[in-house]
């Protein structure tokens, strides 16, 4: 039994042992799937199906089954794309940033925030294939040798940015993930019989457990914790020049940068709290997913919710401030133009929502949490939704000024993802360590420890 | 010889006449073993070659057979285009023309530049035409009661009916052929009953009623617009519809070119319209009033009373007073300028013409700008003689009806009357290229063939003359209309020979015939202007003018479909219209304020409803429309034109009842709301320029005069050294030009807005047809557009206030209206170029932004990143798809198609090339002769359709261009880039708008003094 530490909080409460840790975890890994967890999966599958059968519909008759048009030529493709980037965020913050902050709360948090960042990657990354008139043709996006003579791609482009940073991302991140779970692995590896431990014995890459490996572990850890780090300022950072060097007013704006990454957290964060409540309750994790944690989390949101707030109001005064009438134009229009109702949907949950979290009562309360996490969400998607299409549908010659309009291949195409992404967190959950046990393990307190140090 | 029928056995069973062997004798090979039954492994081997086969079968690329010529001939160069002249003259629509066709498919219409008439100027419809040749529906063969028949037993049949026949009839339109008038006199003379109708969709039949009373004289007068300092239109759209608007715009642009140039001309005619609906005549005057159409005979009596008290000649007419905006300034004008003015008036009322015959030689123009020595023969059509065979018909009377082309049960006022007389005929033959509605009610139809197909001549004017040959072979079994009629009267169909004859003893008095078939154009005009004495009864006119009552109905032709004979040609139904910029239907278009006294917004569908006929259809709110009206456009409605054309509500029909039917207009008209939420198919949807000067820029005459920069909208850019122009400030380094420079000026004040350019370009550049659910979705195709802005009243500055732009979002009742032709800029500084990813889209060596669809892998950040919206997105394949059903969808339709440009597929982007295949062809044809591109050798599409000349398109690196030497005395002047602060230096200037006026729009007004004071700190 363990010794309440005069100074701090305990990071993991209700007194567990380290054994009780491995049990805790491995316990639904090892366990039949539960009947919640069967009808979750079934559910996001048919989601899946669902969204691919428009999909292939998109791209068997191609992107006019899509509501654009020759002024707004991105909407919901490029929306979706740079919300699940920036949803992507928070599993390399947790995992990286807050690593070399030493914030050893995020223990608890940070393999499922990272599986997560995968996925939604994953799913971003869909939307740049699915955006394309030519899907078949991706590969050209990529500067590989060809036949073609000395055809590169342009350098130029933000677009071609886009795909280094997010091919980085990916796998840095998918990288970092999988070095993180291999000690885990091993763990369930040792506990496990037959064909299991033949396939985590293989995932495991003959993990011994020994004082050298765990070195080497440690070293290779904070080496991707370095790497990482810059990518979860650049991704976002590259993802915003797509529209910051634009001619297009209420794109062509140098606040984007910082202001992207800002929202990608403030979403990430929010999209973690979704998974790591829903987690914690389904899988009885309390004492590892503690109020504590979920305060912590909500403070990040309150922050960065505030830093996105000043950019959006930073924007108007710079339009005003800079005199350029399309500039000025294009914010008016945002706030009081024909989509007014996307920039009020976004100015009330981005800015306002998560400014209940300066009530100590609401930021700890778990119901609360979770509604604003989802609003914060919606927020966010309204976000990229108002930059992107306010900014096309009203941009230089008025007689070129249209509305957008979704159609049901929008919405489809978005529920693709959604299904993408819930059928492959539902499988991560059950056949892989939620919570990193090697981790958490160093963070419990006993008597006659120091805290762990990297 | 010896027998050597030797016998030879396969082998000893033969000889042998083994049992098995005659059994199987007819068996070439013994497949005993497979046929004794299927096995699984077989099965699967069977199944797995099948799929195997299948799928190799599927990935194959279909074959496409190009065959060469066994015998080529010898004008043909495949590859190499040939052009033939000849003359579009459909419904007495005319201009001269030169075919572009390739391996003998006519593909592309230019317009004839040695006629005298159109001057090289081509419309929209007459561009549209030619894909009307590859019209899929189009009859195929001649029918008889529906059914196919031959040319045998059609003749047979209808020369013995027609010999029975006691009192036949031959109905068409306007026939400016003099040869077919010959054949029908021809005809005549084997059957004396016959009489020739003619009439007009639109006529112009009042018109010459007044001025055979007026001066003595049945004919139209040739309008000298050129020779006009003032003009006065009263509901006359002479620059989109009114009897010849290719030659109008052309002379009116010469009154409207102004020069920036020192000692260039600086005076403008000045140009008043009074009209019911907006009409692009209309939209390009200095001056606009708006009228009820049954105030048009009052308003100029009005006029003419006004001048009277001016002029202090003639005596006043007795009329109620009515006074509209403009008018006292428009007297006041004319009479300045008299001598030097041209009053014209659209109506059919004879009454109405008449005042203005009165009013023109009260100001003495008859015989300046009206010359009665060339009289013009577009319009012949009578409305009494049509009258009068409708109900000849209809008592029975008439047992034989020709219909040459024509097709009066559509569009005629007496439609339906003629449909119920057709019943008592005894035989009824319609000579017709397409099914129409009134073909559909006659016994026979004698196919006739498309203008392409056809031999011809026509003879617009006195003493202008032009050939029609045929640029390709009948495509079905037609036979061209005069060959018919000369086989029925019983003489040699073959009308290339009678064409030749005729052409010998009448026109061509000595000249070469091949010299006049080559150049497409006989001309011998009369030299002097000649006028005529008026001696019409005004008292008499004004005293019959028709009155109005409540909401008046006025029915128009548009500039894109006209009277409906082309309806079935989907270029002219996407083309907008260019007020509206409503395409694939006819819209009910009234004033703000009646929509507002109606209860109606955008969006409604209304129930309009004259007498016992009640039709529903989409609103349009129009600013400049005339209170208490609605307009609606001709055309529209057929039943039986194809799969394209039948679309939008038919209007005549309102018409019918109404004792001022033939004038198009009807009073005690009902408008109820239907339904609401209507999207309608535009290609525009936002009225007004939010007082962009950056995009437009416009002054008036007088300002222009002082400071030729006047209304010029020159920004700068801040920067620590102060202000600077927005191209001495740039991030990138350019790209060199040493060769060429191509570039183009568009002329604001010349552009009269009426689609020429968009339908010549659509047929050069392959663009495809998307549908009337596409363009309502915002997706048109097309590679130019005319952006068409209204003025507004609120101020400039207004815009940059909460809610203030909401007003400038507003079009002002009664607008001035600017066409600004947009189309690819060809940036130097191309935002689209830094933005794609593949290098899809690249700068060529001679400044041309070139498109590789190719490589393009339809991202469509470059559409995005465009400040123009000109890039075009595919969103699906719009060939060989049948959602799209146009002509890319059948082999006949893709005939149309230009071999020189790629047909684009889903998923890339497409956009204005410039028409670089143009450019390319004269380059290589100058580089074979060891010589440079001549200047005027190589034209765009839109540059050398325009009628007006608004388009120059050169290279500007070379000083000794048209466009180099334009824009060396306009770069002082009125020349600007659009968006220039952007940095992005388009290829492409414009000239500002000057308008005739002697004082600007208020809003206006006010954003200048702002400018002077900005520029004064």
């Amino acid at each position: 039994m363990s010794v309440v530490s005069p100074i701090r909080e305990h990071l993991v409460t209700g007194g567990k042992t380290h054994h009780d840790v491995t049990e805790d975890i491995c316990r639904h890994v090892e366990a039949k799937p539960t009947k919640e967890w069967k009808i979750a999966l079934t559910i996001s599958i048919l989601v899946l199906i669902y969204g691919a059968g428009w999909v292939l519909w998109t791209w068997w008759e191609g992107l006019g089954v899509w509501g654009l048009n020759k002024t707004v030529g991105w909407a919901w493709d490029i929306t979706n794309f740079v919300w699940w980037v920036g949803i992507g965020h928070a599993g390399t913050l947790i995992s990286a940033i807050l690593l070399l902050f030493r914030q050893k709360w995020r223990t608890s948090v940070n393999r499922a925030a990272e599986a997560m960042t995968i996925f939604a990657v994953i799913c971003a990354a869909s939307f740049i294939i699915m955006h394309m008139g030519r899907p078949w043709l991706a590969l050209w996006a990529l500067p590989l040798p060809n036949t073609f003579g000395s055809l590169w791609v342009n350098f130029n482009s933000p677009l071609v940015w886009d795909v280094f940073a997010i091919s980085t991302y990916f796998s840095v991140s998918l990288l970092f993930w999988f070095i993180g779970l291999i000690p885990d692995l091993a763990t369930i590896r040792d506990r496990a019989t037959g064909v299991r431990k033949v396939i985590y014995g293989a995932l495991s890459l003959g993990w011994t457990g020994g004082a050298k490996t765990w070195a080497r572990y440690e070293d290779v850890s904070l080496i991707l914790a370095g790497l990482s780090t810059p990518l979860v300022l650049s991704v976002h950072t590259i993802v915003s020049f797509d529209f910051a060097t634009s001619v297009i007013p209420g794109w062509h704006t140098t606040i984007f940068p910082p202001y992207f990454v800002a929202g990608a957290i403030f979403s990430g964060f929010a999209m973690v709290q979704n998974l790591m409540l829903i987690t914690r309750v389904v899988y009885k994790l309390e004492d590892y997913i503690t109020i504590e944690h979920i305060g912590l989390m909500n403070k990040i949101i309150t922050v960065t919710g505030s830093i996105v707030g000043v950019a959006y109001i930073t924007e108007f005064f710079i339009a005003a401030y800079s005199g350029v009438e399309y500039e000025k134009y294009a914010f008016l229009n945002r706030a009081t133009g024909p989509l007014w109702w996307s920039y009020a949907a976004m100015m009330t949950c981005n800015v306002l929502s998560p400014q209940i979290f300066w009530f100590k009562s609401l930021r700890e309360n778990i119901v609360v949490s979770f509604v604003i996490a989802v609003v914060v969400n919606i927020g966010m998607w309204f976000e990229r939704f108002v930059i992107i299409v306010t900014s096309l549908h009203r941009d230089y010659l008025p007689s070129s000024w249209t509305y957008f309009t979704p159609r049901m291949a929008d919405i489809g195409d978005y529920m693709f993802s959604f299904g993408l992404f819930s059928t492959l967190f539902f499988l991560f959950s059950k056949f892989l360590p939620v919570i990193n046990m090697a981790e958490v393990k160093s963070v419990l307190k006993t008597s006659s420890e120091k805290p762990a140090k990297y | 010889m010896e027998n050597t029928n030797k016998k030879y056995w396969k082998g000893v069973e033969e000889l042998k006449n083994d049992i098995e062997l005659v059994k199987n004798s007819e068996r070439e090979f013994n497949l005993e073993g497979l046929e004794s039954g299927t096995y699984r492994r077989d099965f699967l081997k069977m199944l797995g070659f099948g799929v195997a086969a299948v799928s190799l079968a599927a990935c194959d690329a279909p074959v496409r057979k190009s065959i060469p010529y066994l015998n080529k001939p010898e004008d043909v160069e495949p590859g190499i285009p040939n052009y033939y002249a000849t003359s579009y003259n459909v419904g007495g629509n005319y201009s001269s023309v030169l075919v572009k066709t390739r391996e003998g498919r006519p593909i592309k219409i230019e317009g004839n530049k040695l006629s005298g008439v159109t001057r090289g100027g081509v419309n929209a419809q007459v561009h549209a035409s030619v894909l009307s040749l590859y019209d899929s529906e189009k009859l195929k063969d001649p029918k008889k009661e529906g059914k196919k028949t031959t040319w045998e037993e059609l003749d047979k049949e209808v020369s013995a009916a027609l010999a029975s026949s006691q009192n036949i009839r031959i109905v068409s339109n306007t026939i400016i052929s003099p040869t077919t008038k010959a054949v029908i006199a021809d005809f005549a003379k084997k059957y004396p009953s016959a009489k020739h109708i003619t009439y007009d969709a639109n006529s112009a039949s009042g018109l010459i009623e007044a001025n055979a009373a007026s001066f003595g004289k049945a004919v139209i007068p040739s309008y000298l617009f050129n020779k006009a300092n003032v003009i006065v239109g009263v509901n006359c759209d002479f620059l989109g519809t009114w009897i010849s608007p290719i030659e109008y715009s052309s002379l009116w642009a010469e009154g409207r070119k102004v020069s920036s140039a020192k000692g260039g001309k600086k005076t403008m005619s000045r140009h008043y319209q009074f009209e019911t609906g907006m009409t692009v005549t209309g939209a390009n005057a200095d001056y606009r009033g708006t009228i009820k159409p049954s105030q048009e005979g009052i308003i100029l009596a009005n006029l003419y009373n006004k001048l009277v008290a001016i002029l202090g000649s003639g005596s006043a007419l007795s009329v109620a007073k009515l006074d509209t905006q403009y008018l006292d300034k428009c007297a006041k004008d004319l009479a300045a300028a008299k001598g030097a003015g041209l009053v014209v008036s659209g109506s059919n009322d004879a009454s109405v013409q008449t005042i203005v015959n009165g009013i023109n030689s009260l100001l003495g123009n008859i015989g300046t700008t009206i010359d009665f020595g060339t009289t013009v023969n577009y319009r012949q059509g009578s409305d009494a003689q049509l009258a009068q065979f409708a109900s000849e018909l209809k008592s029975g009377v008439v047992d034989t009806v020709i219909f040459l082309g024509a097709n009066p049960v559509y569009d005629s006022i007496k439609g339906a009357d003629i449909a119920e007389g057709l019943k008592k005929v005894k035989l009824s033959v319609s000579v017709s290229e397409t099914e129409t509605e009134t073909s559909k009610l006659c016994k026979y139809i004698a196919t006739s063939t498309h203008y392409l197909e056809s031999w011809g001549d026509a003879n617009p004017k006195t003493g202008y003359y032009s050939l029609i040959q045929p640029c390709i072979s009948n495509i079905f079994n037609s036979r061209q209309a005069e060959s018919s009629l000369l086989t029925w009267a019983g003489q040699p169909a073959d009308y290339l020979t009678y064409l030749k004859s005729f052409w010998n003893a009448n026109i061509l008095g000595g000249s070469s015939w091949t010299k006049a078939l080559h150049d497409g154009v006989l001309e011998s005009p009369v030299a002097s202007v000649s006028g005529a004495t008026f001696n019409g009864n005004l008292a008499a006119a004004v005293a019959s003018l028709k009155t109005g009552k409540g909401i008046e109905l006025s029915v128009f032709e548009n500039v894109t479909i006209g009277t409906g004979i082309q309806a079935n040609n989907p270029w002219l139904l996407e083309t907008p219209d260019p007020i509206t910029k409503v395409t694939w239907e006819n819209t009910a278009n009234i004033s703000q304020k009646t929509a507002a006294d109606l209860g109606l917004s955008a969006g409604d569908w209304v129930n309009v409803t004259v007498g016992k006929v009640s039709k529903e259809l989409p609103l349009v709110i129009q600013p400049g429309q005339a209170n208490e009206t609605v307009s609606i456009a001709m055309g529209f409605g057929r039943t039986s034109a194809g799969k394209a054309g039948n679309t939008g509500t038919e209007v005549l029909s309102f018409l019918s009842g109404a004792t001022s039917a033939s004038n198009l207009w009807v009073g005690d008209v009902k408008i109820e709301k239907t339904k609401s939420g209507y999207t309608l198919p535009q290609t525009q949807t936002h009225e007004t320029y939010m007082g962009r000067e950056a995009v437009i820029q416009e002054t008036i005459l007088s300002k222009y005069v002082k400071d030729p920069k006047a209304g010029r909208f020159e920004p700068k850019i801040g920067t620590s050294d102060g202000l600077k122009k927005p191209y001495s400030i740039s991030l990138w380094n350019g790209h060199d030009k040493k060769n060429h420079s191509w570039g183009m000026v568009i002329d604001l004040n010349t552009c009269t807005g009426c689609a020429s350019c968009l339908v010549s370009c659509q047929a050069e550049n392959n663009v495809p047809v998307v549908g009337k659910a596409e363009v309502a979705r915002a997706r048109e195709m097309h590679w130019i557009r005319i952006d068409r802005y209204y003025s507004s009243d609120a101020p400039h500055e207004r815009g940059y206030s909460i809610g203030g732009f909401k007003e400038m979002e507003k079009a002002s009742e009664n607008p001035e209206v600017v066409f600004q032709p947009m189309m690819c800029q060809h940036c130097s500084n191309a935002p689209c170029e830094t933005v794609c990813p593949v290098l899809a889209t690249t700068h060529s060596s001679e400044g041309l932004n070139q498109m590789t669809y190719n490589r393009c892998v339809g991202t469509r950040y470059c559409a995005n990143n465009c400040p123009y919206k000109v890039r075009r997105f595919n969103w699906f394949k719009y060939f060989e798809n049948d959602n799209f059903d146009y002509n890319l969808n059948n082999d006949l339709g893709k005939m149309v198609l230009n071999p020189d440009v790629t047909v684009r597929s889903r998923g890339v982007i497409e956009k204005c090339s410039m028409c670089v295949q143009r450019i390319q062809a004269g380059k290589l044809t100058a580089k074979s002769e060891k010589r440079r591109p001549v200047d005027g050798e190589i034209e765009t599409a839109c540059s050398q359709s325009c009628p007006t000349g608004a388009i120059v398109f050169g290279d500007m690196l070379d000083p000794n261009t048209k466009i180099s030497k334009l824009l060396a005395q306009e770069s002082e002047g009125r020349a600007y880039h659009v968006l220039e602060e952007l940095n992005v230096i388009p290829q492409i200037s414009y000239l500002s708008k000057i308008r005739n006026k002697d004082e600007q729009r208020n809003s206006e007004a006010v954003a200048e003094v702002k400018h002077t004071e900005e520029h004064a700190h």
